[in-house]
């Protein structure tokens, strides 16, 4: 798998020098391979264990999955904010577990990421053999509301696989959803 | 035109933050507030941003990297923060609806 590092070390070298660039807001021959020189060093210094992608990105997957969560991200700012100020009243939460069905490193990561950002919901803890997650979840005060959540979080799941999944990944997700 | 929606941008995300704040005040556990402190704070961020970029027309590169690493960077502190919070039982439980967390086989990570 030397071709598959080498690439991935090409891609992670193509992207500082993005940032790099980006940081001093202008590009220029010194400022582009200033940045080759700087990403140069920062991956040989400090080297990265490597990312197993298997899966392939999905145009009209990572669309549906942005639009979804711009929307998602307003509901739960609009959400917290209403808690905020309601007075009177404290807001009951819940830890729940959910066991997800594609956990591939990646996968985890991109869902635990998302979720925080998504009403409701936030990472607690990461079970990575077992491909679990634990979510604490605010504002919840029934076990049926409970059970709506997880099909929620799987939910999210669906849609990460379907904008960056594999295709072995998208079939598990598609048995799995009824 | 512009202007006014530079104008909405600035206000929206001003009140986004004053609300996430009020909320980290308000809220019952140091969980609960770990929600106020992602999710409105991101976004009041992302709208002060898009405002200022509206504005200025300069140094949209660097908003952008700010609106990148603050989505990226957010739920990870959120999630060490409340995990260790969890850890050393810093969690009304009397607050918790259920916590599946509590009955795990074995604390998970603890590797």
């Amino acid at each position: 798998m030397i071709t598959g590092r080498r690439r991935d070390r090409c891609v992670a070298a193509a992207a500082l020098t993005l940032i790099w660039t980006m940081l001093w807001g202008s590009v220029t021959p010194l400022t582009v391979v200033g940045g080759l020189i700087v990403s140069a060093v920062v991956l040989t210094v400090f080297p990265l264990p490597a990312v197993t992608y298997a899966g392939r990105i999905h145009p009209i997957g990572v669309l549906r999955f942005a639009a979804r969560f711009a929307v998602d991200m307003v509901v739960a700012s609009a959400q917290v904010a209403v808690l905020a100020f309601r007075f009177g009243t404290v807001p009951r939460s819940a830890v729940i577990a959910v066991r997800m069905r594609a956990p591939s490193d990646l996968g985890l990561t991109l869902t635990a990421e998302a979720l925080s950002l998504v009403p409701g919901s936030l990472i607690v803890e990461v079970d990575r053999e077992r491909g679990v997650l634990y979510v604490h979840v605010l504002g919840v005060s029934s076990l049926a509301e409970v059970e709506r959540f997880r099909g929620e979080v799987l939910a999210l799941e669906r849609r990460i696989v379907h904008a960056f999944g594999s295709a072995a990944e998208r079939r598990i997700v598609e048995e799995a959803t009824p | 035109m512009i202007d006014a929606i530079a104008w909405f941008c600035l206000i929206t995300g001003a009140l986004l933050g004053l609300s996430a704040g009020v909320a980290l005040v308000r809220f019952p556990d140091l969980l609960s507030r770990m929600h106020a402190a992602t999710k409105p704070q991101v976004l009041g961020l992302l709208l002060v941003l898009t405002g200022c970029a509206l504005r200025m027309r300069d140094h949209v590169g660097v908003m952008a990297l700010v609106a990148v690493f603050q989505m990226a960077t957010a739920p990870v502190a959120a999630h060490m923060v409340g995990r260790a919070g969890y850890r050393s039982g810093r969690v009304r439980e009397d607050l918790l609806v259920t916590d599946e967390l509590a009955d795990a086989p074995a604390a998970p990570g603890s590797r």
